[in-house]
């Protein structure tokens, strides 16, 4: 009896500014196999379907277990994490395309590094005075934590970004996306933080901000880590209005 | 000498500290790192951190931290520095937690704190079941902000090839490639700091990320900075089998009250839960009945060894055992264990609220690692610095859970400020070093890469590494055995042969990851050698380190430091004494108290 196969169909691109090709591959069936096993079936043996010679295909992972955010990509379309993408969970052949919202840097690799630039733009840390030792911290109500907690797992995957109608890929001045404005949401939140709620709200206040959420909730849908991002950017975008309303009352 | 300049290389935990120590010093900072830095293996760690806070009423204190770690790291680390670490503890976890960690609070809103292996007190502060993606995340968000205010300057996506040594034996900077363009550079620094964490692709699967090879370390080998305990390495307890990779199953599984057992009939194939207690056998709690389920790592790891290749009582016959929680309250479980349950369930299917988890022990972590002075972490090379899991100075024969998170901080902590003050008293700097110096050490690799791109004989990588990864794992883990050790040699000599034939499968200039592997690999055959040589000559048992042969601690024989050199192309092993200046050795055992 012939050996179980999984299809792949890949979309390659050799370099940023490459046209994309498609290549398909033939794998072996095992039992609990992920994206992540079947590419690195094709890096042991790189031939094609049809026995031709070719490369390992480049992409992004490390974790293997959807704690780092490297391997975000589109599967059979979908955004999600190559690592826990189960191959007898999905459709074959099975199609693995690099985020679209992102440019290429070859294959499924792509450059993620405006996502880490908004960061920057939010001011998404705790500004602490210093790391000399000044006692403890803040206490926090167990509630307040539990929540917060739950955004701060957020690994700047990119998926909210990818499914995102408002994000074009164009880069700087495009909307920042859900994750960033989650992050502001739990900065705003530790009582530290909050001290400089303000400026952060300012920040997502500009070109890019919260006011280019339109409300497609296909972010929260895509999360891997199931952040409850609209609630974080209905919280940001109240924050917003209040920030602009009492602006407008005090002058 | 102009504005002095350090470069971090690795940005885990370890090498986020350094850079904020730095910049904060007001020296600027070059970091390194071959992922995103908020991708770093760090983020994988589970458990906790340890912290001898005594905020549960149990008088613990870092007097007892200090002795649960060094007695747990079987008295083979250096005391005084230990000592330190365990008295610095507290402080960490509060600058922790004004950075912003979401750490689990108690109903008065503190920090709350778990009990972890190897200690009878709860001193291990948690964020769920992912603390060290939140510690990571934290440092992170401290280096942006540097970052932000130009402080520190990332290269991301870069790889260390290595160091640019001085005629005079000093570094004065680094070797690194982009990885995108494959162009090698140099880069001046007056002092380095290395946090090139762990090695776990050199045993093929572990519970390591992908970036985890010991590249770096074996690379500044061989320039000469030495390399000590490497036969010292962890295997984890409970971690979920995978093709991919060996899935960690955290020790606070356990410690919020997770049971170890197997069926008492090794031919009962009933659902786990329709046994009834009466016919499992909890094996660590019956074997250990003061430590239970949170036995250090290599106890436990030899019992789960035990069971399943002596007493034959292995699940369904096979490599794994049960580690079951679903007698814990489903409340305690969401609250505390939550990110852990989940990977069980997205990569098995499995919910381990209703069905216990099947496990089996796993290579977790190098005890072993750079050679660094108790001071400061400086290595043994003038200029490089070394901290975190990449060196070997605070966790002795056995490493107790929660304590590297720790020992990451605080080592990352001292090297930074040491790297500056070495750096600021240069008399002369990486600045005057003549250019020639810089240019020999970028054409030495350059060269190295041409050549295993003009390679062409008939090896392929994924193969030597799968046979490399397969002889560590047999051979040179759990239980070793002086004849298999040099079987195990013999193969890796083999295997360097055959790395020589390896015909890349990408010659392409552009992002170019087989080319990026074959070097790493390169590099992990060697530092394989290194740690099964190690693990030869030392004729004891003792912590992580045992020989059935051997099967005692030999104070007499083996209370030293295994310190690796590399003298005319070759590996030599020397050893030195251990302070033990502050503790006595004294028998270590889990059965009953200490």
């Amino acid at each position: 009896m012939a050996e179980k196969k999984v299809i792949i169909k890949v979309k390659r691109q050799v370099s940023p500014q490459g046209a994309p090709y498609w290549e398909e591959f033939a794998l072996n069936w095992r039992p609990s196999m992920n994206v992540i096993i079947c590419l690195r079936d094709i890096a042991e043996n790189p031939v094609t379907r049809d026995g031709k010679r070719t490369t390992p295909i480049s992409y992004d992972s490390n974790c293997l277990e959807e704690v780092c955010g490297s391997c975000a990509m589109l599967i059979n379309g979908k955004a999600r994490m190559a690592c826990s993408a189960l191959v007898d969970q999905l459709e074959q052949p099975i199609t693995l395309e690099p985020f679209s919202k992102f440019p290429v840097v070859r294959d499924l690799a792509v450059d993620r590094q405006f996502m880490f630039d908004s960061l920057k733009r939010v001011q998404a840390w705790i500004p602490i005075d210093g790391t000399y030792d000044l006692g403890e911290g803040p206490r926090m109500a167990a509630e307040t934590q539990e929540k917060a907690y739950k955004l701060s797992t957020c690994i700047s995957c990119g998926s909210c970004l990818e499914v995102c109608p408002q994000v074009t890929g164009k880069g700087p001045g495009d909307f920042m996306g859900a994750a960033i404005m989650s992050q502001v949401r739990l900065f705003n939140m530790h009582p530290t933080g909050a001290m400089h709620a303000r400026a952060r709200i300012e920040a997502v206040m500009q070109p890019g901000g919260i006011q280019d959420c339109a409300n497609a909730q296909n972010c929260v849908k895509a999360c891997p880590k199931e952040i409850p991002l609209t609630e974080s950017l209905a919280e940001i975008n109240r924050q917003a209005w209040k920030q602009a309303f009492l602006g407008w009352l005090i002058g | 000498m102009k504005q002095p300049r350090i470069i971090v290389v690795g940005g885990g935990l370890a090498g986020l500290m350094a850079t904020i120590k730095v910049a904060e010093s007001g020296v600027p900072v070059d970091l390194f790192s071959i992922v995103p830095v908020k991708r770093s293996h760090s983020v994988c760690a589970q458990g906790g951190i340890n912290a001898a806070k005594n905020q549960k009423g149990e008088g613990d204190t870092t007097a007892k931290h200090f002795d649960d770690t060094i007695y747990g790291g079987d008295f083979l680390a250096n005391q005084p520095l230990v000592k330190r670490m365990c008295e610095a503890a507290p402080g960490i976890i509060d600058l922790l937690d004004r950075m912003g960690v979401m750490f689990n609070r108690t109903p008065e809103g503190l920090l709350d704190y778990r009990r972890f292996g190897g200690t009878l007190y709860h001193r291990t502060a948690f964020a769920g079941a992912t603390t060290g993606q939140q510690l990571l995340y934290a440092l992170d968000e401290q280096v942006r902000r540097h970052e932000s205010e130009g402080k520190v300057k990332k290269y991301e996506g870069f790889t260390f090839l290595s160091a640019v040594i001085d005629e005079a034996g000093v570094c004065r900077g680094i070797c690194a490639m982009d990885l995108r363009s494959m162009e090698v550079r140099t880069f001046a620094a007056d002092a380095v700091i290395f946090c090139t964490g762990g090695i776990g692709a050199i045993f093929g699967r572990s519970t390591n990320s992908v970036v985890c090879t010991g590249s770096a370390q074996s690379a500044l080998f061989q320039q000469g900075v030495d390399y000590a305990n490497g036969e010292f390495i962890q295997v984890h307890p409970t971690a979920i089998p995978g093709e991919d990779k060996l899935r960690l199953m955290s020790e606070s599984a356990r410690g919020e009250g997770g049971r170890v057992w197997v069926p008492k009939n090794p031919g009962d194939t009933r659902p786990a839960r329709s046994i009834p207690p009466s016919e499992r056998f909890y094996f660590l709690e019956e074997w250990y009945p003061k430590y239970g389920n949170l036995v250090p790592r290599d106890i436990a790891t030899r019992a789960i060894h035990r069971i399943v290749y002596q007493e034959k009582l292995g699940l369904d016959g096979r490599a794994a055992v049960y580690l079951d929680v679903t007698h814990i309250p489903r409340e305690t479980l969401d609250r505390k264990l939550e990110g852990i349950l989940e990977i069980y369930e997205k990569f098995l299917g499995v919910d381990p609220r209703e069905e216990p988890m099947k496990v089996f022990p796993a290579m977790h972590y190098t005890m072993g690692g750079i050679w660094v002075n108790g001071e400061d972490q400086a290595s043994s090379v003038p200029g490089i610095y070394a901290a975190g899991e990449c060196e070997y100075q605070y966790h002795g024969a056995n490493r107790l859970g929660a304590n590297s998170l720790v020992s990451c901080i605080f080592g990352g902590g001292l090297a930074g400020p040491a790297a500056a003050k070495y750096a600021k008293n240069l008399e002369k700097g990486a600045d005057s070093t003549d250019s020639s110096v810089f240019d020999r050490e970028r054409r030495r690799q350059e060269v190295s890469n041409q050549a295993l791109i003009a390679q062409d004989g008939n090896e392929n990588i994924m193969t030597i590494w799968r046979e490399l990864g397969e002889t560590m794992t047999e051979h040179v883990t759990v239980t070793r055995i002086n004849k298999n050790l040099e079987a195990a040699y013999d193969k890796l000599i083999e295997l360097q042969q055959r790395y020589r034939q390896v015909n890349l499968s990408d010659r392409s200039k552009w992002s170019n990851q087989t080319l990026n592997f074959a070097r790493e690999l390169g590099n992990m055959l060697l530092l394989a050698r290194v740690i099964t040589m190690g693990a030869h000559a030392r004729n004891e048992s003792r912590g992580a380190h045992y020989k059935p042969d051997f099967p005692d601690r030999d104070d007499a024989n083996w209370l030293k430091t295994t310190r690796a050199k590399w003298v005319n192309g070759d590996i030599q092993l020397t050893y030195e004494p251990v302070d033990i200046s502050m503790i006595a050795p004294r028998p270590r055992r889990y059965d009953a108290a200490k």
